[in-house]
């Protein structure tokens, strides 16, 4: 029989928690109404789940329901937040600022932004991966419109400071939207003490279904956009499009599920974390983590093992499933430009692994995953010449490699 | 009470073969873009289920959305900043897709008026997207698609066709229609909610209205759910296997319900039409009246389309197809923000409130012009407003039709000769 591979990438998506599952399946076939029809009971019962659903998303980041809306994931509420913000506010501002390592979603609006006359400024961020606070104090003007900061990195989980970025912005009349793809359900996010104006977050990373996210608007003060998809105006005009029941519901109960077993959860995963990370450092040299250390979600890891192929190791370790990197990028073979932001050299980038835990991670899995990169690594180490180099304390960047 | 369900055109119930592929994958782990073996697995499933679809319904390219409002949307925002026409009988998704589209008004049998099309894209400046749905939502009428691509060809225009609501009704065919763009949604045709796709020619790319990881052929955007793929495209294989013998079932059943209702108006007799949607006026009975009237004996209907229903107001593809004066002052959306529609409003200004427009100029209803002078004539006026939308699908029985009917019956007869209505 094959084995089934351990998974260990939680940062690109999560399996369905067999609750949610169990939660939304009604709503795929006898619940069947469309809840935008006001004139029967299959819609107003349709109606009814999807606002329970989104009282529980709001409860989870300590907003208003009204606050919430729905929309197809994280992707499609970044595009919103940053587009419909920008476009909305274009002309009395026309700055926006973000960071060097957002995801991929970010960047792009923010080139296409660019594209059309608005000026980005793309924060850079210290080797821990957090950015600067009075950079960022420095790069708001009386023309910024936006700031949008992760809340969470999705290669290597730090966390940013978001109180602090809140605090700035809101003194300086500056809107805030964070992407909390990758933070929702692991860290306590508030949007009160926070002060965030508009937050992203998406089903398919807290163990909900995938084609389901949301987008947290502020109401007072009140946030404007300029809606993406129009149409029959659901959403409160923010975004058009038939909502799906089941995807709502098994996104609400996805939420509440993780707030009741936050606390609980991270400690056992900080656990794993450690336990994994203790075995690999006991027996193997040259590793090292990047992005900070404590300043990060409990489930994630990302490690460059020196002297190693990356895309050997990825291939040596075929029993896991993980990543070196972002999903969205993984097809290419490009060195992540996260780990280039944090200053890590590109060979070093090039043997990243990026480890993620989550709920249904056990001990056994931990303990046969580092097992199986220990051995791996040391495997490729042997067989490098650089290795053998660097153990003859060689310095590798001092040799001029001939041209050929 | 069992509720009878006769709104299969706002949402239909999921198909068993589209819930068994649905639930057999909603437990897979594992990113569609991922690339080891768990990724790779669902992102066969995703690509098979492309695959399948194209396979069904022509085309050559496919990306997946979040629905036909975001298809709609990219469709008509794709191709950049050129010129945009589209019917005046449209989604709202396409009316208010781009705010520089020009209307082609629409005969009153519903049907996009040929000479209007024509002149508007004789005298178009350069090129554009022209956007016809292949069947009403409202009125089930099917566009001459065929005539409507010849005449955009000869002046150089793309086409794109809405065809939410013909999947599994007529029969459908990219090629057939000869269309460059064409929007689908998965439950409008008994698939899973929450996922739509637009159909492609070979040679169009679209600038995406969702960037980021660059999925979709870099046309759209964010991470796609296998399992919803997987029951669309299930939905789709059984729709188009059933479609010949379905379309005979509830062409008896329309039949029926029309001849059973002799004091009933039906919009859109004299033209081409679906067999599962009839719009259908109780005169003397408002619309409002008649859904709860209905609802009350346990049968779901509808005033028009499900996004547009909560506001109880005349439909636009009514009042384009049967005009006159719409004016009834105190029922129009008086404009006071309510919390969860206070930004519902913008762009939906009703069509039958609109001045004339000169062809070629830009909507007036997207600059908020509220003043529109009525068109045409056909059916009273009274009789839109006494309007409801009646629509069935794959699982429509002869009970649910006989149970409507008598309904029906029930509702006219009390309405009409209620004392109390006369006196108000």
């Amino acid at each position: 029989m094959e084995m089934r591979p351990i998974y260990l990438d939680y940062q690109a998506t999560t399996p369905c928690d067999p609750r949610v599952l169990k939660e939304m399946l009604p709503y795929f076939t006898e619940e069947f109404g469309n809840p935008h029809s006001r004139s029967h009971a299959y819609g107003w019962r349709a109606e009814e789940a999807v606002e329970a659903a989104r009282a529980q998303v709001a409860h989870l980041i300590h907003a208003d329901p009204r606050e919430v809306i729905f929309t197809s994931g994280a992707t499609e509420s970044n595009n919103l937040a940053l587009k419909g913000v920008a476009h909305f506010y274009k002309d009395k501002k026309d700055h926006i600022v973000t960071c060097l390592t957002e995801h991929k979603c970010v960047l792009d609006s923010c080139r296409h932004l660019e594209q059309e006359g608005f000026k980005i400024t793309y924060l850079p961020v210290s080797a821990n991966g957090i950015i600067d606070l009075d950079q960022l104090k420095e790069a708001l003007t009386d023309r910024t419109s936006l700031v949008s900061i992760m809340a969470v990195n999705n290669e290597i989980g730090v966390i940013q400071p978001l109180a602090e970025i809140g605090k700035i912005c809101r003194a300086r009349g500056v809107l805030f939207h964070t992407d909390a793809a990758q933070a929702v359900g692991k860290i306590p996010m508030d949007v009160e003490s926070m002060n965030i104006d508009l937050l992203s977050l998406t089903a398919h990373k807290i163990y909900g279904p995938k084609g389901v996210g949301g987008l947290y608007v502020r109401r007072k003060p009140r946030v404007r956009l300029v809606s993406l998809i129009d149409g029959g105006g659901q959403e409160r005009g923010m975004r058009s499009g038939t909502l799906s029941p089941p995807l709502c519901v098994g996104f609400g109960k996805a939420c509440a599920i993780a707030g009741e077993e936050m606390a609980a959860e991270s400690t056992r995963l900080e656990a794993l974390r450690d336990r994994f990370y203790q075995m690999i450092t006991e027996e193997l040299e040259e590793v090292y983590v990047n992005g900070d250390f404590k300043q990060r979600i409990p489930g994630n890891l990302n490690i460059s093992f020196a002297h190693v192929e990356g895309e050997g190791l990825l291939m040596g370790v075929k029993e896991l499933a993980l990543s070196s990197g972002s999903a969205c990028t993984s097809a290419s073979l490009e060195p992540s430009y996260v780990l280039r932001a944090l200053g890590v050299e590109e060979e070093m980038a090039h043997t990243s692994l990026r480890i993620g835990f989550g709920r249904f991670t056990t001990q056994d899995e931990v303990e046969q995953a580092a097992r199986n990169i220990i051995k791996e690594v040391k495997r490729l180490r042997d067989m490098s010449p650089l290795w053998e180099m660097s153990r003859q304390g060689i310095d590798i960047k001092s040799i001029q490699w001939a041209e050929h | 009470m069992t509720l009878t369900y006769f709104d299969y055109a706002a949402s239909a119930p999921l198909k068993p073969c589209a819930r068994e592929a649905l639930v057999s994958t909603l437990n897979l782990v594992g990113n569609p873009s991922s690339p080891h073996t768990a990724g790779r697995h669902l992102r066969a499933i995703v690509d098979g289920a492309r695959q399948d679809i194209m396979q069904a319904l022509g085309g050559k390219q496919l990306v997946f959305t979040s629905g036909g409002t975001e298809a709609n949307a990219l469709a008509l925002t794709g191709l950049g900043d050129i010129p945009v026409l589209v019917s005046a009988i449209e989604h709202a998704s396409v009316l208010n897709a781009t705010a520089h589209s020009s209307l082609i008004p629409v005969t009153e049998e519903g049907l996009v008026n040929l000479d209007h099309l024509r002149d508007a894209l004789a005298t178009a400046e350069t090129p554009g997207l022209l956007s016809v749905m292949l069947v009403s939502n409202e009125v089930g009428v099917i566009q001459p698609l065929h005539e409507i691509v010849a005449l955009a060809r000869r002046y150089g225009w793309k086409v794109h066709t809405d065809a939410t609501q013909a999947l599994g009704h007529i029969p459908l065919s990219f090629e057939a229609l000869g269309v460059d763009m064409m929007t689908i949604s998965s439950h409008k045709c008994g698939g899973p909610v929450g996922i739509g796709a637009l159909i492609l020619n070979e040679n169009i790319h679209l600038l995406p209205l969702i960037r980021g990881g660059g999925q979709e052929f870099g046309m759209r955007s964010g991470t796609l759910s296998a399992p919803l793929a997987l029951g669309f495209a299930a939905a789709i294989r059984d729709g188009v296997r059933e479609q010949p013998a379905l379309g005979a079932r509830l062409l008896a059943f329309q039949q029926k319900i029309e001849t059973a209702l002799p004091k009933a108006r039906v919009f859109g007799t004299h033209a081409p039409r679906t067999s599962n949607i009839i719009g259908l006026a109780m005169p003397g009975v408002p619309a409002d009246l008649q859904l709860m009237a209905f609802d009350l004996k346990g049968i779901a209907v509808s005033a028009g389309a499900a996004c547009s229903s909560g506001k109880m107001k005349e439909s636009h593809v009514l009042a384009a197809i049967y005009s006159q004066h719409f004016e009834e002052p105190g029922r129009r959306p008086s404009g006071e923000p309510d919390e969860r529609g206070d930004l519902r409003d913008q762009g939906r200004i009703p069509m039958a409130s609109l001045p004339p427009r000169k062809r070629g100029t830009p909507d007036p209803r997207l600059r908020g012009d509220k003043t529109r002078k009525a068109r045409s004539i056909g059916i009273p006026p009274e009789d839109a407003r006494c309007a409801i939308r009646v629509s069935m699908g794959w699982n429509t029985q002869a009970e649910d039709v006989d149970l409507f009917i008598q309904a029906w019956h029930d509702i006219f007869n009390k309405q009409t000769v209620n004392p109390l209505k006369e006196a108000s």
